[in-house]
């Protein structure tokens, strides 16, 4: 065969989304573990490295640009997602990544990332959560617990925490999933299932700040809690947790869960099975409420991935693209001699 | 020859004068700014000059007949130039009491008042705290009253048509303009066609608003009611082709020119606020020139997704007014320090806070000019009349492309909604400013973000997708040429310095201040902005024998034409009138160490050309 026209294509390696930057978050920082995930998971992607942006606001998490060798904007505290947007306006055939964290996208920026899911613009958003400011050494932030005690909080923060998940479905993303640092292998599927969302794609990755906040996500992560405390999400499959695989989720009469221990005539078959693909986010949302409630498990995985509605990017070029289709392109000599005109001779 | 006229004409010989203001004045919610805007659009087309003046509050129905309700639009139409909308008026349309009570001093002695009389009844008078009707106490004597009853003669004139009492009410204000179609001796064919094609699916009501209109106009022919009707021939303008245009449209035909003759896609972010939400909704009729307008969930995100939009390689525009600017203030930073192309639009309005959001004012200058954290250099460009905010638009982006940075244009609401007659450039005679994005690696070592052109000290323009270009950027001091992220002390001062230096040079590339007038002499007066109109009328009646006054008016504030500190030297005196406490004042007298003084109104209303004349007086005696 002779195809000696096509150049030889080389596959990308995490090594080519590297860069010379020396890194700087803090020694022991979940970042790292997140940073390695993304640069691992890129190359896989088959996006030439050119077309990927990642855009942050401010905070550690947001110093994530700096060391992706891809095109990068570091912008101001929780506008990223207001950033990317123009980006992906612009451009919607480039792969635009926000890297952003609670108090980023949850407390200053609150509104753009709101809006942004709503709209459905085809942006990825790693939001690392560490339930702490750590860039400015350690205040609580909108995701830490109840009555903890931080510097700006010396008797307890009065402040009742958001749920990113619970956030994201109610403002009707279509993707939400959750992931955690130390879970390299979980993390980088949850990615892949992020890319591969046309959509807008929210991506909770639960981050340890070993400085300020060091074992926040603890009971999730210790080898021996873990199994009791987290239930893993997969499509299509029931809902079943602990240790020995002996608890799960059922649905009762009334249209709420509970948990039920498996045996005694309850079955793996009495279980909710997980459905990510629902069209409607109430069961995503009721999932994610599950962890504040008694005896319940913190779910991880992908809540729900629902890609039916067309992009916000592509809705707008596409509805200049008609407009232009009806009227033509443009004459810039008839537009400025349009409506009422006369001549003085 | 047998003329077929669709209009009748008056069988009386009109008399020709010059000039006139007439005002309409009444409730928000009877149609004035309606009204008002086709008896322009009509003047315009017959070819007089013309100004006009938009008034209204900010309440978008403010209780039916009460004085904070009253709307009003001022037109000045002439047989020579205009330059503002008049300082007092000839007629007076008043359809309430509020409205009369609050317009009738305005009103010339002797000039004609026509009232709306079925609107003066007691509780009428109430609404407009009145104690007695004037249309019977003889306080309207030095004018010559017409009272008519336009809601009995409307609902006469439709009664046929089966409307019900509300919608035919409705129509009074065509009416009124009937009859000052017949008052100026003007054909109405032009509204016809409007009102054919605003109600183009109710022909009910293109019917009722047509008889109306045409009722008015027979009404005076039959009654004579006026005994007089006036003529005011074309204007000696230019030659060429003319429209009507508003600040706001004007500003909206800039951007799109802009954005076919730099080659760029035009991105509007944008967050609607008076009054600059006129220029959204015109860019987003422009489809066809491929424009995209955002709107976004608030002020900070129409400013940054539009610096979003300028990464990706798009004529980036943000539009707004005072309160918006104020939270765009942290992205303008932002696009000082990563020096993209950006233009902000900021139709200033009364302030503090949400102070007047209808009426105008020139108070945010100091902050387009210094209201950033830290050294952020922004160049400042101010339209001058409505129809000159097209080329103002132009100016700022072939600013924005050429230098990299943000451009502020600085408009206000006189501007935005008042309008004047534009001669229509030919398209193809507007230069082109060609965008060259970087396309390969501009040293041995890669693509360097911060490496600069050294003629305009602008960076490089690499927008993503390129290959071999990937690149960071960001709100972080950085070093210049790699972009790589710096704290060192030199380098901080080195980068402060060059964006200001950069910002400094457009000076080279703007014109030098002429003075309008005298070259020399005994009184300059720099202004900027939307007191153009009446300075220049000002400057017409003041420069007679034996005083020497010339007016530099300031396209340019951000930076200052290089020749200016040398045009102040040649005159005694330099005034500065502004509609603000004296913020070009304070930046003259301390750049140019000149004991200027300044002309300052601060009411939500443009000057008229008598203060600006009494101040003339006051200082050459």
């Amino acid at each position: 065969m002779s195809t000696a026209t096509l150049p030889p294509i080389t596959p990308l390696t995490k090594k080519d989304f590297q860069t010379d930057q020396e890194v700087r978050w803090c020694p022991g920082c979940g970042d790292y573990a997140i940073l390695s995930a993304v640069q691992s998971v890129f190359p896989e992607l088959g996006i030439k490295r050119e077309n990927f942006v990642i855009v942050s606001g401010i905070g550690c998490s947001s110093r994530f640009p700096y060391y992706m060798n891809t095109f990068g904007f570091h912008t101001i505290h929780g506008r990223a997602p207001a950033v990317a947007t123009g980006i992906k306006a612009i451009r919607p055939d480039l792969e635009v990544w926000v890297a952003t964290g609670d108090g980023d996208a949850l407390s200053i920026g609150g509104n753009h990332t709101i809006h942004m899911l709503r709209r459905n613009v085809g942006i990825k958003v790693l939001l690392f959560n560490n339930k702490i400011y750590g860039l400015t050494k350690g205040q609580y932030s909108p995701t830490s617990e109840f009555n903890k005690k931080t510097k700006s909080t010396p008797f307890g923060s009065v402040d009742r925490p958001f749920n990113p998940v619970s956030l994201a479905i109610g403002a009707e993303a279509t993707f939400v999933a959750r992931s955690v640092d130390v879970f390299q292998s979980h993390l980088k599927e949850t990615l892949r299932y992020a890319a591969a969302h046309k959509g807008s794609a929210f991506v909770e990755i639960l981050q340890n700040c070993n400085i300020f906040n060091d074992g926040a996500w603890f009971s999730l992560t210790e080898r021996d809690a873990r199994s009791e405390h987290v239930i893993q999400l997969e499509h299509g499959k029931p809902l079943v947790f602990g240790k020995n695989r002996d608890k799960g989720i059922r649905r009762k009469p009334d249209g709420d869960i509970e948990v039920v221990p498996l045996g005694n005539g309850i079955s793996e078959s009495d279980l909710v099975v997980h459905d990510a693909h629902h069209p409607r986010p109430s069961y995503a949302f009721l999932l994610s409420h599950m962890e504040h409630r008694p005896g319940f498990p913190t779910p991880l995985g992908v809540f729900r991935a629902w890609d039916d509605l067309p992009r916000y990017e592509d809705v707008m070029n596409q509805q200049i693209k008609d407009v232009i289709a009806k009227r033509g392109s443009g004459d810039l000599n008839k537009l400025l001699h349009a409506g009422d005109t006369w001549e003085v001779k | 020859m047998s003329t077929v006229i669709e209009t009748p004409l008056s069988r009386h010989k009109p008399e020709k004068i010059d000039q006139a203001v007439i005002r309409f004045a009444g409730d928000s919610g009877d149609g004035m700014q309606i009204t008002g805007s086709q008896f322009t659009n009509t003047v315009a087309l017959y070819g007089n000059d013309i100004a006009t003046f938009p008034d209204f509050p900010a309440e978008i129905r403010a209780p039916a007949g009460t004085l904070p309700g009253v709307s009003g639009y001022q037109l000045h139409f002439a047989s020579s130039d205009v330059f503002t909308p008049g300082d007092s008026v000839d007629v007076l349309i008043a359809m309430n009491p509020a409205a009369l009570k609050v317009n009738v001093g305005d009103l010339k002695a002797n000039g004609i008042l026509i009232v709306n009389s079925d609107s003066f009844k007691e509780n009428d008078l109430r609404k407009a705290q009145m104690t007695s009707n004037p249309l019977e106490d003889h306080s309207l004597d030095k004018y010559r009253l017409f009272s008519v009853e336009l809601e009995r003669l409307t609902r006469v004139a439709l009664e046929h048509l089966g409307l019900d009492a509300k919608s035919m009410d409705r129509c009074k204000n065509f009416f009124a303009l009937g009859m000052c179609y017949w008052l100026y001796n003007r054909s109405m064919d032009s509204t016809v066609r409007w009102i054919g094609d605003k109600f183009k699916n109710k022909p009910l009501l293109v019917e009722a608003n047509k008889l109306a209109m045409k009722a008015g106009y027979s009404y005076c022919e039959a009654t004579e009611a006026f005994q007089i009707s006036y003529e005011i021939p074309p204007a000696q303008l230019a030659p060429g082709m003319y429209r009507n245009l508003s600040g706001n449209q004007a500003l909206a035909l800039g951007f799109v020119t802009a954005s076919q003759k730099s080659g760029l896609r035009l991105f509007q972010g944008s967050y609607p606020i008076t009054p600059a939400s006129d220029i959204l909704h015109e860019l987003s009729q422009y489809k066809d020139f491929g424009v995209m307008t955002f709107q976004a969930e608030d002020e900070i995100a129409a400013i940054t997704s539009a610096i979003g939009a300028a990464y990706a390689g798009a004529l980036a525009l943000t539009t707004t007014s005072g309160p918006g600017m104020a939270l765009k203030t942290e992205a303008l930073g932002l696009a000082v320090a990563v020096e993209i192309p950006l233009v902000i639009c900021d139709i200033q309005r009364g302030g503090p806070s949400t102070g007047l959001p209808t009426k105008t004012e020139q108070a945010d200058l100091l902050q387009a000019l210094f209201g950033r954290n830290s050294e952020a250099p922004i160049p400042i460009v101010a339209p001058a009349t409505p129809s000159d905010c097209f080329w103002a638009a132009l100016e700022a982006s072939r600013i924005a492309v050429k230098y990299m940075v943000p451009v502020i244009v600085l408009s206000d609401g006189y501007l935005a909604n008042g309008a004047e007659p534009w001669r229509i450039p030919n398209a193809s005679e507007i230069p082109e400013f060609p965008v060259h994005f970087a396309t390969e690696a501009n040293s041995p070592n890669g693509y360097l973000p911060y490496k600069r052109d050294p003629q305009t000290l602008a960076r490089p323009w690499a927008v993503p997708g390129t290959p071999g270009l990937e690149h960071r950027i960001g709100g972080l001091e950085k070093q210049d040429v790699t972009g790589n992220i710096n704290y060192e002390p030199l380098n901080h001062e080195n980068m402060v310095r060059i964006r200001a230096a950069k910002v400094a040079a457009i000076a080279q590339d703007i014109p030098d201040a002429v003075p309008v007038g005298d070259a020399e002499g005994d009184l300059l007066i720099i202004a900027w902005g939307s007191t153009h109109g009446a300075i220049t009328a000002a400057l017409k009646a003041q420069r007679v024998e034996g005083r020497k006054i010339g007016h530099v008016h300031l396209r340019h504030l951000n930076p200052l034409p290089s020749n200016l500190g040398d045009v102040i030297k040649r005159y005694k005196q330099v005034l500065v009138p502004e509609l603000n406490m004296g913020q070009l004042l304070w930046v003259l007298r301390a750049k140019y160490l000149v004991d200027a003084i300044g002309l300052n109104k601060i009411q939500g209303r443009p000057f008229k050309q008598a203060e600006l004349e009494q101040k003339i007086e006051e200082l050459l005696g």
